[in-house]
């Protein structure tokens, strides 16, 4: 089996270390993993504007380098998503229908393609789990709290199995954090509001790392936290999954 | 005209008011989330009453007719209006020919939309609304914030002022109680007196030709049997096939707007009693346009019930008035672009996109992903800012070349190591209140090369 991973442009520009650590996390589960260096963006940063039509360069870049793995796997749940939702191109349209099927967010692949059942991870911290949006309600990561269905977590499912790792519980467990694309600058006000709600609700709870499958979110929340000066810090699930 | 943004950073100037605002309706979804957890079979309720409305929307024309003919049959006039002026013009008709210069309302989501009360207040008519939260926006002369809870935006204390000035309430009087009991008695001297009353409609029964009504105060009923004239104004969107369906929707739509099983009042109206005019009005009013777009037309399967808002975090920190449409939140960002697209262009991207208002939807409308359409629609048509067109242009050149993205952020980064002050300052919106994030020296696919290197 040869994974293609696929680096979100701004996590190859800001958070290498997450990136680095899904590397090493799937090559330590035996798995071959190749990263193909003419990969940018997955689109969506443009089509969340409205500006789908703009991503096509985009989308035939993506499907170029990506159609040859038997599986794409990639360390953020919206990027993902994007892809499953929209990825389409005009030269190869039947290559990026298949990857569409192929490519998964790390922590589904971890769970639902490897099966993982024990990792070797130790990570001695109280840790909130933000759920981001898109890979909770999009990919269902987890069961959606709105929802009257059995309780399920990819994601803690996998954190349960690192050791000395104590999980913090939420006064709203999946509430959004505000990112959301460009809308983090167009609408400030809010963006920034729903942010500091949503670090106060990880604080006031006792974490001292938070975690998601998106870095994007997690950035959001780094940039309030910074500017509060708190110690709480953000981390990618797959630097705790990895830590050792 | 200030947009979503402008209005949302108002908004939140007070934060304290901010953070009461978004717990009350949290409250809300907290009880609509252990409401609807009784029932095990809540997912299939949503599922059956979504794919009813697919099915009446889909027959929308046959079910229509099948209703004017049983309301006709029933003794009731149906008037067909194509847009908002010609619904105004109706209930005007109506009154004048009967003689009639007061009325009192009751809650219609459709009136507000077809903006009734001005009109009617123009041409000399007065209308009294006598739902207590519409009675409080009116009084304070402002729009309903939500379409449930017309007066959620309001402490009590803002409202004992109000009564004050308008009721003759105590000074600082402030409990809802008293409130409100004054509140029952100015309008049982309405109910009273008004010979015309309009309401709006909750379902209609192509069937049977009834329509049910849905209240929490009974005022739809004071206002229908009190009064020599019932105006009953609907959107075209709320038929049902048939009577059972009722069960279905009766089920869904309290549960998900307040959390409570059912409305004290679900009264059905069928026929005008002896010596009573029943007049029920069909408007359209963009709706067989917004039937008419693929993309947007289950929109239409809407039951108002407001769980989306109550939901919306983004609703919750910014108010309904930040959105300038009489049904504000995400099913508003979603049905008003559908009336006006210049107006309205800014509200399908005050959003994160991040679905939560399309779980709490009883009819299982896709909201997050018409959003993310209209999103698409508004720059196509070119409502879109020329700023943010070129940025998007340059951005998808930057990642179409793989080199040049990979040179850029490498500028970039040394950049904001080496000049900060370029990035942290006023014009970045970002940096306003949060610190920008950190510039790696090293970007993975630089580590990545590296490490091949040192492998071989």
């Amino acid at each position: 089996m040869t994974v293609g991973l696929f680096v979100p442009c701004y996590v190859d520009q800001f958070y290498p270390k997450a990136a680095i650590a899904t590397l090493e996390l799937l090559e330590k589960l035996g798995v071959k993993v190749c990263f193909p260096e003419r990969q940018t963006c997955c689109g969506q940063p443009m089509a969340n504007s409205g500006f789908a039509h703009l991503t096509q360069a985009c989308d035939e870049l993506f499907t170029k380098s990506f159609a040859d793995f038997d599986y794409i796997v990639c360390p953020s749940g919206s990027c993902a998503l994007h892809l499953k939702d929209h990825l389409h191109s005009s030269k190869h349209p039947e290559k990026a229908k298949q990857i569409q099927l192929k490519i998964y967010e790390l922590v589904e692949f971890l769970v639902d393609v490897l099966k993982v059942q024990d990792l070797e991870a130790r990570f001695p911290y109280k840790v909130g789990l933000h759920q981001s949006c898109h890979g909770l309600r999009g990919l269902k990561l987890a069961q959606m709290s709105e929802l009257v269905a059995p309780a399920f977590s990819k994601p803690l499912q996998l954190l349960s199995m690192v050791e000395e790792l104590e999980m913090v519980t939420l006064s709203r467990k999946d509430e959004c954090c505000g990112f959301g694309g460009t809308f983090c600058v167009a609408e400030e006000a809010v963006s920034v509001k729903m942010g500091k709600d949503r670090v106060a609700d990880h604080i006031a709870n006792g974490a001292t790392y938070i975690t998601g499958v998106d870095l994007s979110c997690l950035m959001h929340m780094e940039g309030i936290l910074k500017r509060q000066g708190s110690e709480v810090q953000i981390i990618h699930i797959a630097e705790i999954l990895n830590a050792s | 005209m200030k947009d979503h943004s402008e209005l949302s950073a108002i908004f939140n100037a007070d934060e304290q008011r901010v953070n009461w605002h978004d717990e009350t309706l949290w409250w809300i979804r907290q009880k609509r989330d252990k409401a609807v957890k009784t029932l095990p079979e809540w997912e299939l309720l949503r599922e059956n009453a979504s794919q009813i409305k697919q099915h009446t929307l889909s027959n929308l024309s046959a079910y229509l007719e099948q209703f004017e003919a049983k309301a006709l049959a029933n003794g009731v006039k149906v008037h067909w209006a194509a847009n908002a002026a010609e619904h105004n013009e109706i209930v005007l008709s109506i009154l004048k020919r009967n003689g009639i210069n007061r009325m009192v309302k009751s809650k219609s989501m459709l009136t507000e939309e077809c903006h009734l009360n001005t009109f009617l207040e123009n041409n000399g008519i007065e209308v009294i609304d006598s739902d207590l939260g519409e009675r409080i926006v009116q009084l304070a002369k402002e729009p309903p914030s939500h379409i449930v809870l017309p007066c959620i935006h309001k402490k009590k204390e803002e409202i004992g002022e109000l009564f004050h000035e308008h009721l003759g309430t105590p000074v600082g009087e402030a409990d809802p109680q008293v409130l409100t009991e004054a509140a029952r008695q100015d309008l049982r001297n309405v109910f009273l007196t008004r010979r015309a009353a309009l309401t709006g409609v909750n379902f209609a029964v192509a069937e049977t030709g009834e329509m049910v009504i849905c209240t929490n105060e009974g005022n739809a009923d004071m206002g229908a049997h009190l009064a020599d004239v019932h105006i009953a104004s609907m959107g075209i969107e709320k038929l049902v096939p048939q009577r059972r369906h009722l069960g279905v929707f009766l089920r869904l739509l309290a549960r998900s707007a307040t959390g409570q099983p059912i409305t004290t009042y679900s009264s059905h109206l069928r026929t005008p009693r002896s010596g009573q005019q029943m007049h029920i009005i069909l408007v359209d009013n963009g709706r067989s346009q917004q039937l008419g777009r693929e993309s947007f037309r289950n929109s239409l399967k809407c039951i108002r019930c407001g769980a989306c808002m109550n939901t919306c975090p983004v609703y919750r920190k910014s108010g309904g008035h930040s959105y300038q449409y009489t049904i504000s939140g995400p099913i508003g960002s979603i049905l008003a672009p559908n009336l006006d697209m210049k107006k309205h262009a800014d509200l399908p991207f005050a959003s994160t996109l991040c679905g939560s208002c399309t779980n709490v939807c009883p009819v299982k409308i896709d909201i997050h992903n018409q959003l993310y359409q209209w999103r698409q629609e508004l720059v196509s048509a070119g409502y879109v800012d020329a700023k943010k067109k070129w940025g998007m242009k340059a951005m998808s050149f930057l990642f179409a070349h793989p080199s040049l993205f990979s040179w850029a952020g490498k500028v970039g980064r040394r950049l904001m190591t080496a000049a900060p002050y370029l990035f942290n300052n006023k014009l970045n919106p970002w940096y306003n209140q949060r610190e920008m994030p950190s510039a790696a020296k090293q970007s993975f696919r630089e580590w990545y090369k590296q490490r091949a290197k040192n492998e071989s």
